[in-house]
């Protein structure tokens, strides 16, 4: 930034509770010192994150905003992400220089990732409490986020979840991209993510970062109690940006 | 030029401006008990458009006006030298917008409004700048309500005055006819079928408030409609909400 570059914006993305907001604040705790690091929360209903943030005291507070979504969490990370952009913009402007920008989506399902316009690399969060086969599913997320998270590995043992195979998977369905696993108790697991951001953060301050788009939603189910069969699938194809749900 | 086509852009929901998150003042309205049912979503639609609606659409065209009539419509070059912003600066009436921006906001007592207006009037500057590239837009100042920048979007779309205040109007009843079928019991088809049940008045409204627009700025009325400022004002005070306003 003080080169007269923009921060790297870093999004995370992964379903609701899998620990996005834990992860940012891990990066925070872990590189705060380093890096001049900004944050935007996406939430649904209310500013729950930002506020979870603010609290853990990882970063002053100011430089933790969050974004009202219009409940489509997944809209404003890809079909429309002018609000997110904007809120990106401000917070750079207003504590220039800022090395790194995380932006955490509001979680949604499995589908859900960043647009290319909004951020320069992304990390997707899973967690072993949502179960050893979820990695094996694949899906834009999963498949093709520059970093896949598998956190809570602390929790294996007590959900039944043999946290290597689930790495495996993990691996085999990324064909090698890389995956972490996580746990905020266990020290070298968090070092190992923020030495991920820290080389990506070098590659784009040296120029060689090239976002990768993770490609359009997977066809997904909404649950829908007042629909026949209690819910329905769908894509995110063009036509469809802006449906209610 | 006046273009049928990029007038249906303009008014497309979809167009990522950031729109989708607002619900026009109607969640708070249904929380305070004010609309329960669709009779009551058409007489909320109904007052908009009589009231903020048709004032918005006037100040729209207001700005319009005071824009030059030969704004080009083309597209800028993508590079922007300094030649071409100036050119941006000449054509910009930059202190008849302020003072446009002044008696919009003279006329919208709720401070929450008048936030919400010029964040929604900079993403869409913010939004715009980036689909149409246009030094109109790049020398437009930021933080004015979002009505004085409809105006401004026409005149580049190469838009009438009255299909811009058309337009703004559409916003006014779409957005929180479509906002409706995530906050109450709703038919998505009759909440539509209200939209269109207002065609007639949507376009007598779009010719008043071209008439009001083309005049004195000072002479335009004031319509604000006291409910919608206090739905703003409550509406900020509420932690758990789906739509940002
Ligand atoms: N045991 C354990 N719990 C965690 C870990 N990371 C996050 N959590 C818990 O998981 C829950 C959801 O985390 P959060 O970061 O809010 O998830 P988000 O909805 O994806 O942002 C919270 O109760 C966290 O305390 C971890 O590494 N181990
Ligand atoms: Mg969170
Ligand atoms: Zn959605
Ligand atoms: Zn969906």
């Amino acid at each position: 930034m003080s080169n007269g570059k923009r921060a790297l914006r870093l999004g995370i993305a992964g379903p609701v509770g899998t620990g996005k907001s834990s992860s940012i604040a891990n990066i925070c705790t872990a590189l705060a010192d380093e890096f001049r690091i900004g944050v935007i929360t996406n939430d649904i209903y209310t500013d729950e994150d930002a506020r979870f943030l603010k609290a853990a005291g990882v970063l002053p507070e100011e430089r933790i905003r969050a974004v009202e979504t219009g409940a489509c969490p997944h809209t404003a990370i890809r079909d429309d992400v002018s609000m997110n952009l904007l809120a990106v913009e401000a917070l750079e402007s207003d504590f220039d220089p800022l090395d790194i920008v995380l932006v955490e989506s509001g979680g949604d399902n499995l589908t859900a990732t960043f647009s290319p316009a909004l951020v320069d690399a992304q990390l997707f969060v899973l967690d072993v409490a949502g179960g050893g086969d979820v990695a094996r599913k694949g899906g834009p997320g999963i498949g093709r986020a520059d970093l896949l998270v598998i956190n809570k590995i602390d929790l294996g043992p007590h959900v039944d979840v043999d946290v290597e195979q689930m790495l495996d998977d993990a691996r085999e369905a990324r064909e090698g991209q890389p995956v972490l696993g996580v746990s905020r108790k266990i020290p070298e697991t968090v070092e190992a993510l923020a030495a991920w951001v820290r080389e990506v953060h070098a590659r784009f301050v040296k120029g060689d970062h090239t976002p990768v788009d993770p490609g359009p939603m997977a066809p997904h189910f909404h649950a829908d109690e007042e629909a026949d069969g209690g819910g329905y699938m769908h894509t995110h194809e063009e036509g469809e940006a802006a449906h209610t749900h | 030029m006046r273009s049928r086509s990029a007038l249906l852009v303009l008014a497309d929901g979809r167009l990522p401006t950031g729109g989708y998150a607002h619900s026009a003042g109607l969640e708070q309205a249904i929380r305070q008990g004010w609309v329960n049912d669709i009779d009551g979503l058409r007489d909320f639609l109904r007052g908009r458009l009589h009231t903020t609606g048709l004032m918005n659409a006037a100040f729209a065209v207001a700005a319009w006006n005071a824009l030059e009539e030969d704004t080009p419509t083309e597209a800028a070059p993508t590079s922007t030298s300094t030649a071409e912003s100036s050119t941006g600066t000449d054509i910009l009436a930059e202190a008849a917008l302020r003072d446009l921006d002044a008696e919009l906001i003279a006329r919208t007592p709720s401070p929450a409004l008048r936030r919400i207006g010029s964040w929604l009037g900079t993403l869409m500057l913010r939004s715009m700048r980036s689909i149409h590239p246009h030094p109109l837009l790049d020398a437009f100042p930021k933080d004015l309500q979002q009505p004085i920048v409809y105006g401004a979007v026409g005149r580049v779309l190469g838009l009438s005055d009255a299909d811009t205040a058309a337009t703004v109007l559409h916003e006014a009843v779409t957005g929180p006819a479509t906002a409706a079928v995530k906050l109450m019991h709703i038919d998505p088809f009759q909440a539509h079928g209200a939209i269109i049940d207002l065609a007639y008045d949507l376009d007598e409204a779009a010719e008043r408030a071209a008439d009001f627009g083309r005049g004195d700025p000072a002479e335009i009325p004031a319509l604000s409609a006291p409910l919608s400022d206090f739905a703003a004002e409550l509406h900020e005070g509420d932690n758990v909400r789906l739509f940002a306003s």
